[in-house]
């Protein structure tokens, strides 16, 4: 199949589609208002649902309705309306239901504005909504990446029945690639009978399905936390996924970075290089599971003397790596959180 | 080889259409491109700006600080962006809303009149096509071929667009030389 | 002879958790037997609140799911938008509807969304323990509300089937009650009407009920039935309020 030049936030739009997923819901928001735009167009025409909700909250239970309803379901949004779908993502988890979120993220706090940024990183992996839950979150660093995460990541919502979510920074959105979309990556729902609420007589079935996080009852509802976490816990040991770069040297410093951020500093260690500096790179594509075991065994090595966490955030992953490390060697933060990206040059300095 | 080309001017001269065009392209082309706009609340009227970087590698960082060429469609995105130009590069001035140059010595200077151009060739809007075609002539990013090919392609939805903006092309062509 | 009043089909064995002289017991009993009749419950999904009823997918055999405060019209357009041939409702107190949920009840609303209300108004917070609801009498006393509901201070109560039935978009809105025998016959009719017109694929459909709640009320399940015929009725008049054949 030849490539095509699309926009990020399109591409996301169609990833989705191709992948098998014909249902989105959705409320605008800069800077991935795209997505609905192209949807809007897009899904009537393969017979897909599209529906602009009246707010993300509402969007939030249309995806969760529509996913214990059984059908493959996504959205997208940005930072602050990511704030206001939590409430529904904390259900869904409780609940065990699975679907696609996507966060292209702007800065904040509150109204922040609309630039790349990277500064939900502990809202993503840490604490998205009340509750005792994780996602499972990818970081896409090129539109093509993006584009192949979103089709992975619907089957990986229905193998953990977890809501699963792309994480973007706004230029991941914005930026135009050329793009491929693989049809390998096209799968099929899972049989969801044992669980959905897609009415008796669809699956020929006596027993009723219930779909619900309310558990009154202390047993069951510890019960169902640790079923939870036995999830999350599978996730780690299943679902990390990281890249390498000029590992393979005798690097002084390794940097961590991810999405847009890790291209900076991939170009960044390519000039260092040319200078005879080397420094190794290990790029998270998971942000939930974190390649801890990768990070400390790059760390960990007698040329590493330290090690840097290069964020758009003002020191949210370096805890992450921190912990990782387990203060084997020192962990410096740098990084810019008011909309512009830090440039290469920045990073070598 | 990597070569980065921003383009600027007013919201509404489409600015991001000939960053788009060109990036379609050098894909074509079978090059890595990138596109990366400038975005935000304004949809007409404000500064509006992109980069697109053309690699025969895979692109690292794109976001740029210091791009090879400029193509500058009004005077306060000279004079914004003409410093960061790399030297040797290439800076287009349209010489139509610009009445001053780069002040660089170290680049090449190429400057159209390209709002009277379209005007001649009747329709005003082709003059962002005009300054591409005369960029690309003279920077050789891409093929000629390419870039015609992606502008049909661009205006495939609006066929009777295409023969002139394919006039366009050709009168770009004609004042990169001429200069 | 066979049975000439029996459990539906629709309906669970379990025992309700709901207070003595409560309504809700006779609310779900009429969607239950409106669910027989029409032969659906292989189809449908209902929706529950978050209020005194959030158990109630315990007490139906079909499948349901539970809704966080408010959300159930929107979990109600997700399960149609994705599955029309479902039958869905949503049943929702007015706290849950009136108050934290008046935006995505009003939207779906207007976007027609194909699925069925159940909005059931006692005029007060029932589970958290009576507190003032947007429905809650003007002087009528609650837990937050210690001195009579003041409506300088807080507005009059929503009316809600009157405020929906002013949204220009088509739907069915209907207020009954299920305080004596005579409500009831009509309140079944229109919960079965309301269910047709979704099956027909019509339109939106909402049945109020006015309701008591003899606990926080502070009254016995008689005096709450006057009660609720002498202060709710002259303000709550029963009756259709639109149908889709209007406009």
């Amino acid at each position: 199949m030849s490539k095509v030049l699309m926009k990020g936030n399109e591409a996301i739009g169609e990833a989705a589609i191709r992948s098998g997923c014909l249902n989105y819901f959705a409320y605008p928001i800069t800077p991935q208002s795209e997505v609905a735009e192209y949807l809007a167009r897009r899904m009537p025409e393969v017979g897909g649902v599209f529906l602009q909700g009246e707010s993300e909250v509402a969007v939030s239970y249309m995806i969760f309705g529509a996913a214990a309803a059984g059908a493959r379901v996504f959205t997208t949004s940005s930072s602050p309306g990511i704030s206001l779908m939590s409430e529904g993502i904390s259900y869904m988890a409780g609940a065990q239901c699975p679907a696609v979120f996507v966060n292209i993220m702007r800065g904040g706090p509150g109204l922040g504005g609309i630039l790349p940024s990277q500064a939900d990183y502990f809202q993503a992996t840490k604490s998205l909504g009340h509750g005792d839950f994780r996602l499972l979150v990818m970081a896409p660093a090129s539109v093509q990446e993006a584009v192949e995460m979103m089709m992975d990541a619907f089957p990986l919502a229905e193998k953990y029945r977890n809501p699963v979510m792309i994480l973007g920074d706004g230029l991941i959105g914005q930026m135009m690639e050329p793009v491929e979309f693989p049809d390998s990556k096209k799968t099929e729902p899972l049989n969801n009978d044992a669980w959905a609420t897609s009415g008796l007589d669809t699956r020929k079935s006596d027993t009723r399905n219930l779909v619900k996080s309310l558990f009154l009852d202390p047993e069951a509802l510890n019960n169902n936390n640790l079923l939870l976490k036995s999830k999350y816990e599978q996730m780690k040991r299943e679902e990390v996924r990281f890249e390498a770069y000029n590992t393979d040297s005798a690097y002084n410093v390794l940097i961590v970075s991810y999405g847009t951020m890790s291209r900076v500093c991939r170009t960044a260690i390519d000039s260092m290089k040319a200078d005879g500096i080397e420094v190794g790179m290990i790029r998270p594509q998971t942000l939930f599971p974190f390649p801890e075991d990768q990070i400390r065994a790059a760390a960990d090595v007698t040329h590493c003397s330290v090690v840097a966490s290069i964020e758009m955030s003002m020191g949210q992953m370096i805890e992450d790596i921190e912990r990782s490390v387990q203060g084997k060697k020192p962990v410096k933060w740098f990084g810019k959180c008011g909309g512009d990206v830090p440039t290469p040059e920045e990073v070598v300095a | 080889m990597q070569n980065e080309v921003q383009f600027a001017g007013f919201g509404g001269q489409g600015i991001m259409l000939i960053g788009k065009i060109l990036a379609h392209a050098a894909m074509e082309e079978g090059f890595e491109v990138s596109w990366v706009p400038s975005y935000g609340p304004e949809m007409r009227g404000g500064t509006a700006y992109c980069t697109v970087v053309i690699s025969d590698q895979p692109i690292g960082s794109p976001v740029i600080k210091n791009p090879r060429h400029l193509v500058a469609m009004n005077r306060p995105s000279l004079e914004k962006f003409a410093p960061a130009v790399q030297k040797g590069g290439i800076i287009f001035i349209n010489g139509s809303l610009i009445s001053v140059n780069s002040g660089r010595d170290d680049v090449d200077e190429l400057v159209v009149p390209v709002v009277e151009m379209a005007k001649e060739l009747g329709n005003v809007k082709t003059a962002n096509i005009i300054a591409l075609a005369a960029f690309v002539a003279r920077s050789g990013v891409v093929g000629i071929e390419a870039l015609k090919g992606s502008i049909k392609e661009e205006f495939a939805q609006k066929q009777k667009l295409i023969p002139m903006n394919m006039q366009a092309v050709d009168a770009g062509i004609q004042a990169a030389k001429k200069d | 002879m066979g049975k000439t009043f029996a459990r539906p089909e629709s309906m669970s064995l379990a025992v309700t958790h709901y207070c003595p002289g409560c309504t809700h017991g006779i609310i779900h009993r009429l969607v239950a037997e409106v669910i027989d009749e029409l032969g659906i419950c292989g189809r449908t999904v209902g929706i529950a609140p978050v209020g005194c009823a959030v158990l109630a997918y315990n007490y139906f055999t079909f499948d349901f799911q539970e809704a966080a405060h408010g959300r159930a019209p929107a979990m109600a357009t997700g399960i149609k938008r994705v599955r029309p041939d479902l039958t869905v409702f949503t049943y929702q107190g007015d706290g849950d509807l009136a108050s934290i949920g008046m935006g995505e009840i009003i939207h779906a609303a207007n976007r027609g969304e194909k699925f069925t209300t159940i909005f059931v108004n006692n005029a007060v917070y029932g589970m958290t323990g009576g507190q003032m609801a947007p429905t809650t009498m003007p002087g009528q006393r609650t837990t937050t509300s210690p001195f009579g509901r003041n409506v300088d201070d807080v507005g009059m109560p929503i009316k809600v089937a009157e405020l929906l039935a002013a949204l220009q978009t088509p739907a069915y809105i209907v207020r009954q009650a299920v305080l004596k025998p005579k409500y009831i016959v009509k309140a079944k009719k229109a919960i079965k009407r309301a269910f047709q017109y979704q099956l027909d694929r019509k339109c939106f459909s909402l049945v109020e009920i006015i309701s008591t709640c003899p606990t926080n009320w502070g009254v016995n399940p008689v005096e709450a039935i006057t009660w609720a015929e002498e202060k709710m009725l002259p303000y709550y008049k029963l009756g259709e309020y639109k149908t889709p054949e209007d406009v």
